[in-house]
């Protein structure tokens, strides 16, 4: 075994991380991540000139990497500096398109945004229960259906939909003009939309698109436990310096051992979600990578709200501003719980797993 | 023991219900329900409505002209105001500063204040907390300095919740610096008007402005303000802590809380099943409910005991405890059933007729953020817990 970060991806994170800190500082991000488009157009050609997008591709296919460990070193920058970039809808676009043996030049370079279409009101995680139908007439394809919390969906120049066909799941490429998009901005930044399809012509990308639709979900789900990751070793960072620089009593508010307790308790539910993290992205190309992400995203997700909870219980007040940066990265770590499946839904899968 | 209500309990509660249902502003209900912010007019309409009919003083005794209700009758008015949507009766004029005038004021501030409480004349607002003085509140540095016949203070307060509305703000000022910092703090009542006052909002992590700074140059209050004896501030805001008035367990928001969860739970939908048949979900749900029917009776026996023996004990800290935890776990559950559309922000300015949520649940991650300052403000959880581990184990 060997646990140490490749010198290609140690590179990339500094640099990834320097890019950050100057483009989405604190006080820069609680305005530009609630207004549309939600993002920031100049910090989205930054990131794509550094090849943040290539790490999403393999080698083979013209990239840099396409490994789960590419994807976790990236998300985990993303997470750190509570980046509002659509970088997730294009990770998860870019497996389906690689699945497609379709162009990846545009996603590559940033040039086209991408936004994957597979959440319904009444079916936000599970494939089986969608029920956006396609329909063809001679050789053109139209949907009808609505797809609902489209990550990166207000601002994208194309997205990929998954929607059901009498023999199955298939996926489409909709050019966003023939659809009805209504963007939106989210609680803990960044962007979205309700996608309502409406004998919207589209072109088929998959037919049989469930096994790449789990891929990329899966990818999806790795990158978000990396995000959380990134974010809980920052507001660690913030609540440790707090808790030894905030006097109330005469004292630094850590020296009571009440808090302490808790703050190593935080340290070591942190580790575990490293390491499921770094096993989930290890499994990625393996018999086992559903299994593995549902332990790492079921894990991640209680300990994150854990986190988010507890680091602005010990901040106090403050933490409950607007002004501070812990207020925002505690409704991220909450909120990702909300993206491609909670705690639950992931136990679930765990348990299904257990039964067969 | 019996754990029936009597028939005369009963009776209250029917009517009650009866008020409330004539009386509430079913525009006023829509909101609290929904979690949208009350304007100041939506406040001071459903003051006037409980004061007319003689239940917006509901903790103040006969003799100053309260209903007398015991802990049974405001444990129904609460739980059938919160399940009917009312607004909950801002604590500061009514439940707080009101007491310690009936305590410690002067004849001359009891006439002259309480009224203008009841009326809505004044609106009040807390200035204890500083930016260096939360939990420990007695290191406060906001100085009130006696000369002839008025005090100049200066300093800053913060957290100060809804000043923007508000006209006036009792504050706990330093009066004397040597000696134990406890035995230095006064009561004084400020007018908000006065020249040298400044009020900034902070704005929340959800977003919302109800909290704010205020800053004090050279502030000049009359002496004829000060509460008490100067000096004797602690021992007034020690006294406002430990007699438990305003329904720290907040077993109304719970209740309310929990009907609503439930009635979401029963209707959004999770692989073709209702998220209510999710045995995980339900697990959550009924874990709460238990806690929630235990934490009624919880909060029923102490406040019977502490109203028998006279003697307030240490039920405040465990119902502020356990009754932040059930409502925080609560809202958690709320946003949790929504799964991703908890979070489009904000959620009611959603272009068209286009629901991601049901309306009335449209704000519930804001809600669940939002409350995550009920275990830390009022003393926050970790202090409650200081207090009962001090006086149980006596080390
Ligand atoms: C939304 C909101 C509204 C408020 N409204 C008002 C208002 O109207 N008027 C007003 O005067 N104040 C108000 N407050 C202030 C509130 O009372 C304080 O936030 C509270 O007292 C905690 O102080 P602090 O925020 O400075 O945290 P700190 O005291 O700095 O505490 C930070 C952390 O350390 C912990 N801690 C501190 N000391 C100890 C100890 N000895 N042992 C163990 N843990 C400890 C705390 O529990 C907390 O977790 C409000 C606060 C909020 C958030």
């Amino acid at each position: 075994m060997d646990f140490e970060t490749s010198d290609d991806r140690r590179m990339l994170a500094d640099t990834l991380a320097r890019f950050l800190a100057e483009a989405c500082p604190p006080e820069k991000r609680a305005t530009l991540a609630y207004a549309a488009p939600f993002h920031d157009h100049e910090a989205w050609s930054g990131l794509a000139g550094l090849g943040v997008l290539m790490a999403f591709i393999p080698e083979a296919e013209g990239g840099l990497g396409g490994r789960g460990f590419d994807v976790m070193t990236v998300f985990e920058q993303i997470g750190r500096a509570l980046s509002p970039e659509p970088v997730l809808p294009a990770l998860m676009a870019a497996r389906l398109l690689l699945a497609a043996r379709g162009d990846v030049d545009g996603l590559m370079s940033g040039e086209v945004r991408l936004a994957v279409a597979i959440g319904e009101p009444d079916a936000p995680w599970d494939l089986s229960d969608i029920a956006t139908r396609a329909e063809r007439n001679a050789d053109r394809w139209t949907l009808t259906g609505r797809k609902s919390v489209v990550y990166g969906g207000n601002d994208a120049d194309r997205l990929l939909v998954a929607a059901r066909t009498g023999e199955g799941l298939s996926l489409f490429d909709v050019s966003p003009e023939n659809a009805g998009v209504i963007g939106y901005g989210m609680i803990d930044g960044g962007g979205a939309a309700e996608v309502i399809l409406d004998a919207t012509p589209a072109t088929l990308l998959i037919e049989n698109a469930e096994d790449a639709l789990n891929d990329a979900l899966d990818h999806g789900r790795l990158a978000l436990c990396a995000e959380a990751l990134g974010a809980m070793d920052h507001v660690q960072a913030l609540t440790l310096d707090y808790l030894k620089t905030r006097q109330q009593f005469g004292r630094p508010i850590g020296k009571n051992q009440a808090l302490q307790h808790r703050m190593v308790d935080l340290m070591t539910e942190i580790e575990q979600a490293r390491s499921i993290t770094i096993l989930a992205a290890s499994r990625m190309a393996e018999g086992d990578r559903a299994r593995s992400v549902a332990m790492a995203k079921h894990l991640v997700g209680r300990v994150a709200t854990l986190v988010a909870e507890e680091a602005i219980q010990m901040h106090g007040g403050i933490a409950m501003t607007w002004e501070h940066p812990v207020s925002h990265y505690a409704k991220r770590l909450v909120m990702i719980d909300h993206q491609l499946g909670d705690t639950d839904f992931h136990l679930s899968r765990l348990m299904e797993d257990l039964r067969a | 023991m019996d754990l029936n209500f009597t028939e005369q309990e009963l009776a209250f509660r029917e009517e009650v219900r009866r008020f409330l249902d004539e009386k509430l502003p079913a525009e006023i209900a829509d909101k609290v329900i929904a979690g949208r912010e009350l304007t100041k007019s939506d406040m001071e309409r459903w003051h006037a409505i409980l004061n007319a009919r003689g239940w917006l003083a509901s903790t103040w005794p006969v003799d100053f002209g309260g209903p007398g209700w015991g802990p049974v009758e405001r444990h129904i008015f609460e739980e059938e105001a919160c399940r009917a949507g009312a607004p909950r009766v801002l604590p500061f004029g009514l439940h707080m500063l009101a007491h310690v005038l009936m305590k410690f004021g002067t004849k001359e501030q009891q006439d002259h204040y309480l009224p203008r409480i009841l009326e809505g004349t004044d609106w009040w607002c807390q200035g204890y907390s500083e930016p260096g003085a939360g939990s420990d509140l007695a290191s406060l540095r906001t100085t009130a300095v006696r000369g002839g016949d008025a005090y100049l203070v200066n300093g800053q307060k913060t957290w100060t919740t809804l000043g923007q509305h508000a006209n006036r703000i009792f504050c706990l000022v330093r009066t004397k610096k040597d000696g134990k910092p406890q035995e230095g703090i006064s009561f004084l009542l400020v007018d908000l008007d006065s020249p040298g006052i400044e009020m900034r909002p902070i704005r929340l992590i959800e977003g919302g402005h109800e909290v704010n700074e205020v800053f004090f140059t050279d502030v000049r209050v009359p002496a004829e303000n000060l509460v008490g004896d100067e000096n004797q501030g602690w021992t007034i805001a020690k006294y406002l802590l430990t007699h438990e008035r305003t329904n720290i367990a907040g077993i109304g928001f719970s209740v309310q809380a929990f009907e609503q969860v439930k009635a979401l739970a029963r209707t959004v939908k999770r692989g073709g099943k209702r998220l209510i048949d999710d045995p995980l979900y339900a697990a959550r749900l009924a874990r709460v409910e238990a806690e929630l029917e235990a934490l009624k009776i919880t909060n029923l026996r102490m406040l019977s005991n502490a109203q028998k023996n006279g003697q307030p004990g240490l039920e405040s800290s465990m119902l502020k405890i356990k009754g932040t935890v059930i409502r925080q776990a609560l809202n958690d559950l709320a946003r949790r059933a929504l799964g991703p559309a908890a979070g489009p922000f904000p959620a009611e300015a959603l272009a068209g007729n286009l629901e991601i949520a049901p309306p009335e649940h449209a704000r519930a991650a804001a809600r669940y953020f939002n409350n995550r300052k009920i275990s830390i403000f009022g003393g926050s959880n970790e202090i409650q817990r200081n207090i009962l581990s001090k006086s149980m184990l006596e080390l």
